[in-house]
């Protein structure tokens, strides 16, 4: 379904330019659920948006579907954000920011399509005429999912959709994840890095450092916590809660 | 009590709140707790009053909050009473706030040198030489790589974990007895964010600093800190030694536990919190 060989990413021009993403290469199936994991600046969050074709300068191959990530179509690949203060319109209702994709392609059936959307993501028809700003970040961030999926696509990307939710609506928004991605059979890639959601939400995973893939493994290695490479090990130990020991010979992987 | 036994703070009562339209909307409710020389963690969800509890300690509230308690006091200092001139030469000398994001709390048009310098010249009263040598001393401290590089650099040109360590580097300069550290580690990465808390450890332990930090994340207070209190809309659920906090016996504080995926165990839906009303109102 996906496929992505020897992406390489950089920004700016010259002495200055920066490699964020260093020769990239992964495949993901038809129906799977992959993750990638990474600390902060380590590209994965730019190969996803490099995916969602909101960044077209990039050398080597990503396609969706057969179809370059340069070209797809939006009603195939919708993307969900990390913030979800941030990512919708402060002045739009939930109805309009869930309508307006319609209205572009051309769909029609509007009303009832918004209605099931909004009952698919959990909230009720009393949210459709309220503004970001009387909704908790659980719900905008429900609103930011309906709407990712108002176009049905296929491919669903998602940038640490729940890092900036408290965790008991974090548990609510994977368990919604999870339920849409098994009725609808999406393809997802999931981008965060917090080792346990990713080993939650999806069946294999790449691990990012400084815009390569140190390690691809599935998720049953990760939860037995065998990673092969060191750089995976560590990180592994510094997200299992602070320990004196174990932070004096944190090193640093370049 | 002699200063010997005394905590260094000491909140009974305290309660604030904010007027709204619609009438007094109460933030905290009634929290009481004392710290010592250790390391106490409060935690909780966004919109608990964790930090407000935190800001209360250094008179650092919005204008429009009412506040009151029926004792807040520092090393014996009451500091419901105490007059500004009192308050000014507490904060930041002995009672210090570390926040969480770097990026609005630096100055960004002052060299982050600059910055830890002016810290430790007003608070610890020492030379302009001498403060320079104690901000470079004070970034190596928090495991900057390249002091003298980093001191001439602008806010904007440090990364955010390394803002964050210069913020630390800014609080603990003038040698505070207490830090209140405001979610410190959040914006992290988890192997940057260990060797920070240690830093934090390494000043409890050598120069009998007292913390408070404050943090949304159970298991890394669980592990971090001597002393948990968890908190729910304003009012403190459980007051646990934080090595227990995986037995927490609250409704509210299992839910939380019972909500984060875990690498150990697969669960095909993860529990969601139910919130009783009668945690808003009993204990």
């Amino acid at each position: 379904m996906i496929s992505v060989g020897d992406l390489t990413i950089s920004f700016g021009a010259g002495s200055r330019s920066v490699h964020a993403v260093r020769g990239v290469s992964f495949s993901v199936g038809d129906g799977e659920s992959f993750g990638i994991v990474g600390e902060s600046g380590s590209g994965k969050s730019t190969v996803l948006r490099a995916l969602a074709g909101l960044n077209k300068d990039w050398q080597g191959t990503a396609t969706i579907g057969d179809v370059s990530a340069k070209v797809h179509q939006p009603r195939d690949v919708q993307m969900v954000f990390q913030d979800p203060y941030a990512s919708l319109h402060p002045r739009h209702t939930v109805d309009r920011t869930l309508s307006e994709p319609l209205e572009i392609h051309g769909i029609g059936d509007v009303n009832s399509r918004v209605e099931r959307a909004l009952a698919d993501v959990g909230l009720g028809a009393a949210f459709r005429f309220r503004y970001p700003n009387q909704l908790s970040g659980g719900q905008r961030q429900r609103v930011a999912i309906a709407r990712a999926l108002m176009l049905e696509p296929r491919v669903l990307l998602l940038d640490e959709p729940t890092s900036a939710l408290d965790v008991s609506v974090q548990a609510e928004i994977l368990n919604l994840l999870r339920r849409l991605r098994a009725e609808r059979q999406l393809t997802m890639i999931l981008v965060s890095h917090n080792l346990a959601v990713v080993a939650h939400m999806c069946d294999r995973l790449a691990v990012m450092n400084r815009g390569l893939i140190v390690e691809e493994m599935d998720v049953a290695t990760l939860r037995r916590s065998e990673p092969r490479e060191a750089y995976t090990r560590q990180l592994l130990v510094a997200s299992k809660g602070y320990d004196r020991a174990v932070a004096a010979q944190m090193v640093t992987f370049d | 009590m002699n200063a010997a036994t005394r905590p260094l703070l000491e909140i009974e009562d305290l309660k604030i709140s904010f007027p709204t339209p619609t009438g007094l909307f109460h933030a905290v409710r009634g929290v009481s707790f004392s710290v010592g020389r250790e390391r106490l963690g409060i935690v909780g969800e966004s919109g608990s009053g964790k930090s407000l509890t935190g800001r209360a300690i250094m008179q650092l509230l919005p204008g429009n909050a009412h506040l009151s308690a029926k004792r807040l006091a520092f090393d014996g200092i009451d500091l419901l009473t105490a007059s500004a001139k009192t308050l000014r030469s507490l904060r930041g000398a002995r009672i210090s706030l570390v926040m969480q994001d770097p990026k609005y709390s630096l100055n960004p048009v002052m060299t982050v040198g600059a910055q830890i310098a002016e810290a430790a010249r007003i608070h610890g009263g020492v030379s302009k030489s001498e403060a320079r040598l104690k901000a470079l001393a004070m970034l190596e401290a928090v495991r900057i790589r390249e002091p003298e590089r980093v001191y001439q650099l602008y806010p904007h040109e440090v990364s955010g974990g390394m803002g964050q360590r210069i913020m630390i580097a800014m609080m603990l300069v003038p040698e505070p007895d207490l830090l209140i550290a405001d979610e410190p580690t959040s914006a992290l990465d988890v192997t940057v964010q260990l060797q920070v808390l240690s830093i934090l450890d390494d000043l409890v332990r050598q120069r009998g600093m007292g913390l408070i930090f404050i943090s949304h994340d159970l298991e890394l207070v669980a592990s971090f800190c001597d002393r948990v209190i968890v908190m729910y809309a304003g009012r403190m659920m459980e007051e646990l030694p934080a090595h227990d906090l995986p037995a927490a016996r609250h409704p509210y504080t299992r839910g939380l536990l019972n909500s984060l995926p875990r690498l150990g165990d697969q669960r095909a839906e993860l529990a969601t919190l139910t919130r009783d009303p009668a945690w808003l109102v009993e204990p």
